[in-house]
């Protein structure tokens, strides 16, 4: 279940980005782009194809340092806490970091293993609430990539991660998977979490604010 | 989030290890491909040079030697490319835990998978290219001290290249310099032991290899994965 409640003052941003500056191959990207994240906000980071969503998100996870500018966790740089960080951080890219040839028990069982321990039961109930019951020892190759998405997905409630970077997840998802995470992310910013999320699909979640790129 | 409910890296360790074993015993050909091309390639010379028993003696340590660093080397592919293509690498490299020791873990479990065989079958393959009896404990020992060193040597070639679309030989390229050393101490000690040497100062070095290749190399690889995954 997504747990952390409110541990910090709710007043200081839980994540802020200073004069953000990314230029690739002599073309920028974006500058100057400063922005705040309280506990219990939803933003939707919003562009067109190719005004660097997915760099913006990669740059605040720290799997790309090509930037000029500074990340504050908490109101201190994040370089300074790098562990504290990814502790609390859970990312879902594009390539959503499931193994083809385990099965949605294994795949969870390690990814969830870096954060937290996490009881077989725990995993299974998480799969049950994205649909996922009766595929859990199956081979992920047997799987669609929109249920490959899930399998990615079901680890947002097992983590203990306050910070949600969520990187286009709704590419794959049927109607019904999609109103399931709107309420995942509704829930989460209820208990204190925030997330990032990119997507061109209308969010409907409550309270949500919109970054826009380019 | 509380303190308590964090893994260890410990923990994590282990989980990584366990993992990379489960997926190579579902990849049936990630066990037995190195294993065979080992064994392939040694015995091809016997055919190709002589099948005379005396001169295929005196060549057998570096035929074995130089079948064990090409078996390596086509194993270490697979190291990072699976976990790249489907960003589970990603998901490595964002653990809160310090990834030497992930990395550590991949290369463990790696070389377990494709190294041990090779060491485990290496005697079997000596008394075949009619290795002077003496020396099956030195080919064997020099193995089992050396190939580990191969695979952490190549997990930096392959953390560098993992992100290029098409490899081709660049990573033997990277590689096989670094790789010269070990290759060079481990014949000299199967060949200077059947001339009367003492076998622990060759022990020693290649220790000392393997200590600094497993001291270093996982920094070297986790620092290649980072700038990969750029």
């Amino acid at each position: 279940m997504s747990s952390n409640a409110g541990t910090h003052h709710s007043n200081q941003p839980m994540l802020s980005a200073k004069a953000l500056f990314c230029e690739r191959d002599d073309r920028v990207l974006f500058q100057g782009l400063d922005f705040e994240l309280q506990s219990g906000e939803v933003m939707q980071v919003q562009g067109s194809n190719g005004s660097g969503k997915t760099t913006l998100m990669r740059i605040l996870c720290g799997l790309n340092d090509n930037f000029d500018g500074e990340i504050f966790w908490h109101d201190e740089p994040i370089k300074q806490q790098v562990p504290e960080f990814r502790a609390a951080l859970l990312y879902i890219g594009h390539r959503v970091g499931v193994n083809k040839v385990l099965t949605p028990m294994e795949n969870l069982r390690w990814s969830c293993s870096m954060q937290k321990k996490v009881s077989d039961q725990a995993i299974l109930q998480a799969l049950a609430e994205v649909e996922l019951r009766g595929f859990e020892e199956s081979p992920c190759y047997t799987l669609s990539a929109g249920q490959q998405q899930r399998v990615s997905l079901a680890r947002l409630s097992l983590s203990p991660a306050s910070l949600w970077v969520l990187d286009e997840p709704f590419t794959t998802l049927d109607a019904r998977g999609v109103g399931n995470l709107e309420k995942l992310l509704e829930s989460h910013a209820g208990n204190g979490g925030s997330a990032l999320v990119t997507t061109h699909h209308p969010l409907n979640v409550a309270d949500l604010r919109v970054l826009s790129l380019g | 989030m509380s303190e308590a409910e964090q893994t260890s890296t410990g923990k994590a360790f282990t989980a990584t290890m366990r993992r990379d074993l489960l997926i190579a015993f579902k990849r049936k050909n990630d066990l037995l491909n190195p294993f065979m091309f080992f064994f392939i390639v040694a015995t091809l010379f016997p055919i190709g040079v002589s099948p005379e028993p005396d001169r295929l003696g005196e060549i057998a340590a570096g035929v074995l030697w130089i079948s064990a660093l090409l078996a390596s080397m086509l194993a270490m592919d697979n190291l990072y490319r699976a976990d790249y293509e489907d960003g589970s690498l990603e998901q490595l490299l964002l653990s809160p835990h310090p990834l030497y020791f992930m990395v550590l873990a991949k290369n463990i479990s790696h070389w377990l998978v494709s190294g041990l065989p090779v060491v485990l079958i290496s005697p079997l393959l000596a008394y075949m290219l009619n290795l002077p009896a003496e020396s099956y404990f030195t080919l064997f020992i020099t193995l089992l001290l050396g190939t580990p060193i191969l695979s952490l040597l190549g997990s930096i070639g392959v953390a560098l290249t993992v992100g290029l679309g098409s490899r081709g030989l660049i990573l033997a390229v990277i590689t096989l310099p670094m790789s010269v050393p070990v290759l060079i101490v481990g014949t000299m000690a199967v060949q200077q032991t059947l001339n009367g040497a003492s076998l622990a100062g060759y022990l020693a070095l290649m220790g000392a290899m393997l200590l600094a290749a497993l001291s270093l190399a996982p920094l070297a690889s986790a620092a290649a994965l980072r700038i990969s995954v750029n």
